[in-house]
């Protein structure tokens, strides 16, 4: 009997007790947060009970109505710029023969990786109302007494969030745009279609699910944005949810009336999510049956150097102009003072890296939390791909599924949820670095579990059953065989990872303390602080750093490295 | 080394509601090379995953040398089995060269190196890769890939010898070298072989015996010649070679079909026929004649007026089909190629009684 039982258990896969721990650290993760969310929403501060007087408090007052209003009118038009100006791009760059395509995709890049806060950082010294490089230079050539742009307004915070968030729009577009076969649009051109007309009535209603879906993804950005609406929405006086969320925080924090003011986004951001799955689900397919069609190029005549032109102007304003401001503010003396030599010191660096204590613990931080979590959030993506791939416990669906729900949850919320559920006694979190780097973790959860599986899939699991019929446990089929197959894109997915994890705002900004700061909340303290030099001086460094890791990856993975990370 | 007996005793396999596998009943002599033959989806796949270990069965057990290896209740894991396999998509592992392949199974059995390298090399000779032993999967052939996976699974000296599918994914006139190669493997180490396929020549080619499954049950376990010339079922009959099934009823002493008849006298089982008769008439034992022109022989002949409606030149033969006059479905004829009858022309179809089948 007892030969028995240990028989028996000598045949229970190891990974069932592995599955039962990792049930464990999801529900840590993922589920406490929520559910701490929701519970806290419905809490009374004083004693605990049940109360509905926290929403009474979130929107007892017009103010927080209106901000509730503003955001959505915020990403509508974030979303319409964006389409405007995303979508003819990615039409030139993928269909025509527009010259200068790299530089455009290089310079699209370029503003995809910049921290939105670093490009609000930018456009101040650009557009800020008396003493920005545009109105400078405004009045000097019109003689004007005031300048003609102010980024401190709503048209300016439109403008900010949009130039950093048409990029997504723009790969959407285009990935779907690169599967259209020319043949497609030959049958239309065969049955008399002029270029325009196939344009229009072919080829863009077979991208419009694509573009919906990117349409719906920069709505979501915009909305939850924090780091730009802090630095332009704020001194705007314009309110919007992320920034009211702020003050519900500012002391004394009132996280229940955070928690009851977040949920309304929460829950806009899960239904328009479901709507873009549902939109890329039913009709993205259609597009990929054009596979073996060469696609020819639309020759533009002369229209193709406008068409490089407008590109390139929209390119410049994201991505140029803003790198060249920070890069002379970072430099400078005074950055009002200009090119010029003896403006030129060396000093902000000096500050940033040797005087100030801060800043620098701040850029330790910002690495060894992103470098933690990038490894626990890839540990753990990879342990549940694994078995979930392998059909090795029931309900794997779930597991997946808490995996990925974190990419529908706003980085506020979640540091809102964190803080509900981490920062009071028994575990007191608040301000340790624990904190931020499982917030972190749950952050970019659905990034390393969309590439951990993909890798896992890749794998024939026939690979490891070679293994096992020779005589191999499956730990030994995982230590000898998995791990060698996966080690080179593990690498890359690391990486997808640490770069968002370094440049992360909306999550920190609620749960770091005194020791705990990172890169963008140092730069978010240093702007308000004013001392923009020192701050230009940080973001440089920054930038530099995020473009050299992005450059890594893309020498070690090759052409295809960030497309991952739209899976 | 000792060859192993292999036995299953009523086994099942159930997923959820579906029946995949039931009631299979097998067993293997020490030594001998058994086929599964059918078509995708019956079972067979599943049964040889059974035999393995990947999956347990919901009924039935799986013996070895009269030891239980798996029952409903408990399943002994794949490495403890002593067996090796043969995977459809080869599963050679691309980090390890050729060499590092094959001598994988006898690290993870603690031999000594110099065994070890021994045992190789002789291995690596035998399916003559000696040439190959550094080189990475990538830099092989389909076949040589094939032989990398035969050597990995013979080098063990492996208890039974699994192949699923093993021939699916090479070209033609690869497998039809890869089929024999296999055979004179088995000649050469005599091990318990299951080899599962949906493709009847490598069966008939390779086996000692095939046991045709359809629907998650075997139909038929027998040796090639006698799974092609006396099927046991309908289904044996129509998925083993072309054949023509002809469905009758008996009126007293005459047979009658689809718009033809025989008298029952005619035929060798005629003791045996029941009210309703199947009969399977393979189409190259049916040979043509114009219509009114003289038979040559002794012995006594079905004889079938037709029609022929169509007329099909593949290189190797004809392939004809043949109205009789008052039926609704033609006959399938195959006639060597100089043979030439043109579409509407009238014949007369002779069938000797010996080669059809009475399916019971």
């Amino acid at each position: 009997m007892r030969k028995q039982l240990t028989a028996r258990l000598r045949d229970v896969e190891p990974s069932a007790f592995l599955a039962v721990l990792l049930i464990g650290i999801l529900a840590f993760l993922v589920v406490n947060p929520l559910v701490r969310l929701l519970i806290t929403s419905l809490t009374n501060s004083a004693d605990g009970g049940f109360t509905l007087s926290n929403f009474a408090a979130a929107y007892g007052r017009a103010r927080y109505i209106t901000a509730l209003g503003n955001t959505l009118v915020l990403g509508l038009f974030v979303t319409l710029s964006c389409i405007v100006v995303a979508v003819p791009m990615a039409w030139a760059v993928s269909r025509t023969d527009m010259p200068g395509k790299w530089l455009i995709r290089i310079l699209t890049l370029g503003a995809f990786i910049t921290p939105p806060y670093l490009g609000a950082l930018a456009w101040i010294f650009l557009a800020g109302p008396n003493a920005g490089w545009l109105n400078t230079a405004y009045k000097l050539l019109t003689g004007a007494e005031t300048g003609w742009v102010n980024i401190f307004s709503f048209p300016g915070l439109v403008f900010i969030i949009a130039i950093y968030s048409y990029p997504y729009l723009f790969v959407f577009t285009s990935a779907a745009l690169d599967t259209v076969s020319s043949e497609m649009e030959d049958a239309a051109s065969i049955h008399g279609a002029g270029i325009w007309r196939t344009t229009f009535r072919i080829t863009l209603p077979l991208v419009l699910p694509a573009i919906l879906g990117g349409a719906i993804i920069t709505f979501l950005e915009a909305i939850a944005l924090f780091g730009s609406p802090a630095m332009i929405a704020i001194p705007a006086r314009y309110n919007v949810v992320t920034t009211q969320l702020l003050e519900f925080f500012s002391y004394p924090v009132r996280v229940e009336v955070a928690a009851a003011y977040a949920l309304p986004l929460l829950a806009v951001t899960i239904a328009l999510y479901a709507i873009q799955q549902r939109i890329i689900g039913r009709r993205g397919h259609i597009t990929m049956t054009g596979k073996g069609g060469d696609r020819r190029q639309i020759e533009l005549g002369g229209w193709r150097w406008l068409a490089f032109a407008a590109s390139l102007f929209v390119c410049v304003l994201a991505a140029v102009l803003p790198a060249l401001v920070l890069a002379q503010a970072a430099f400078a003396k005074a950055w009002g003072k200009g090119f010029s030599c003896a403006n030129l010191t060396l000093s902000n660096f000096h500050y940033i890296l040797f005087e100030s204590q801060a800043t620098w613990s701040a850029t330790l931080n910002s690495f060894w939390f992103a470098a933690a979590s990038a490894s626990l959030a890839l540990g753990l993506a990879l342990s549940i791909a694994y078995i979930v791939n392998r059909r090795l416990v029931p309900l794997g669906g779930i597991l997946s599924f808490l995996c990925l729900a974190p990419f529908v949850v706003p980085g506020i919320v979640l540091a809102i949820g964190f803080y509900a559920a981490y920062a009071p006694p028994p575990l007191a979190l608040y301000g340790t670095a624990a904190i931020m780097i499982l917030a972190f973790t749950t952050r970019f959860l659905p990034i390393a579990y969309a590439n951990a599986s993909a890798s896992i899939r890749g794998i024939n699991p026939e690979m490891e059953e070679a293994v096992r019929i020779l005589g191999g446990g499956r730990l030994t089929a995982i230590r000898r065989v998995v791990a060698p197959m996966l080690k080179g894109s593990l690498f890359g997915a690391w990486l997808l990872v640490f770069i968002p994890a370094t440049r992360e705002l909306s999550t920190a900004v609620f749960l770091y303390g005194p020791n705990t700061r990172v890169m963008s909340v140092m730069l978010l303290n240093l702007t308000d602080e004013g001392v923009l030099e020192p701050a230009a001086a940080f973001g440089l460094l920054l930038l530099v750093i995020i473009i050299a890791v992005v450059g890594l990856g893309y020498l070690l993975m090759g052409r295809d490295f960030m497309e991952r990370r739209s899976e | 080394m000792m060859a192993s007996r292999l036995v299953l005793r009523g086994l099942g396999r159930r997923f959820g509601n579906t029946v995949a596998v039931a009631d299979v009943n097998i067993e293997l002599a020490a030594g001998e090379f058994l086929s599964l033959l059918g078509p995708s989806g019956c079972g067979k796949t599943t049964t040889l995953r059974m035999i393995a270990g990947f999956l347990k069965p919901t009924e039935g057990t799986i013996e070895m040398n009269g030891e239980v290896l798996s029952s409903p209740v408990a399943s002994r894991p794949p490495e403890r089995r002593n067996m090796s396999m043969i995977f459809q998509s080869y599963a050679i592992w691309p980090h390890m060269t050729v060499e590092q392949n094959v001598a994988f199974g006898l690290s993870l059995r603690k031999v000594s190196r110099a065994t070890i390298s021994e045992k190789v090399a002789r291995m690596l000779d035998i399916v003559k890769l000696h040439h190959l032993a550094n080189r990475y999967p990538a830099e092989l052939s389909g076949g040589q890939q094939q032989r990398v996976a035969l050597a990995r699974a013979l080098v063990v000296e492996p208890d039974v010898l699994l192949l699923d599918e093993p021939l699916s994914n090479l070209d033609a006139s690869l497998r039809e070298e890869m089929r024999l190669e296999i055979r004179r493997l088995h000649e050469e180490f005599k091990i318990t072989t299951v080899y599962v396929t949906h493709d009847q020549s490598e069966a008939l080619v390779a086996s000692d015996r095939i046991a045709v499954m359809n629907q998650g049950r075997v139909e038929q376990i027998d040796a090639p010649i006698a799974i092609y010339n006396r099927p046991k079922t309908r289904f044996v009959a129509s998925f083993i070679g072309r054949t023509n099934l002809l469905d009758g009823t008996r009126a007293g002493s005459v047979l009658r079909f689809d718009g033809f008849e025989a008298p029952v006298s005619l035929f060798p089982f005629a003791s045996e026929l029941k009210e309703r008769v199947t009969l399977s008439v393979r189409p190259q034992y049916i040979n043509l004649s114009k219509e009114g022109s003289v038979r040559h022989g002794a012995r006594p002949v079905w004889e079938v007026p037709g029609i022929v409606t169509h007329n099909a030149f593949l290189g190797e033969w004809r392939d004809l089909l043949v109205q009789p006059p008052n039926g609704s479905r033609p006959l399938r004829v195959s006639t060597p190629p100089n043979v030439v009858f043109g579409d509407g022309e009238k014949v007369v179809m002779h069938i000797d009684p010996e080669q059809i089948v009475h399916l019971p």
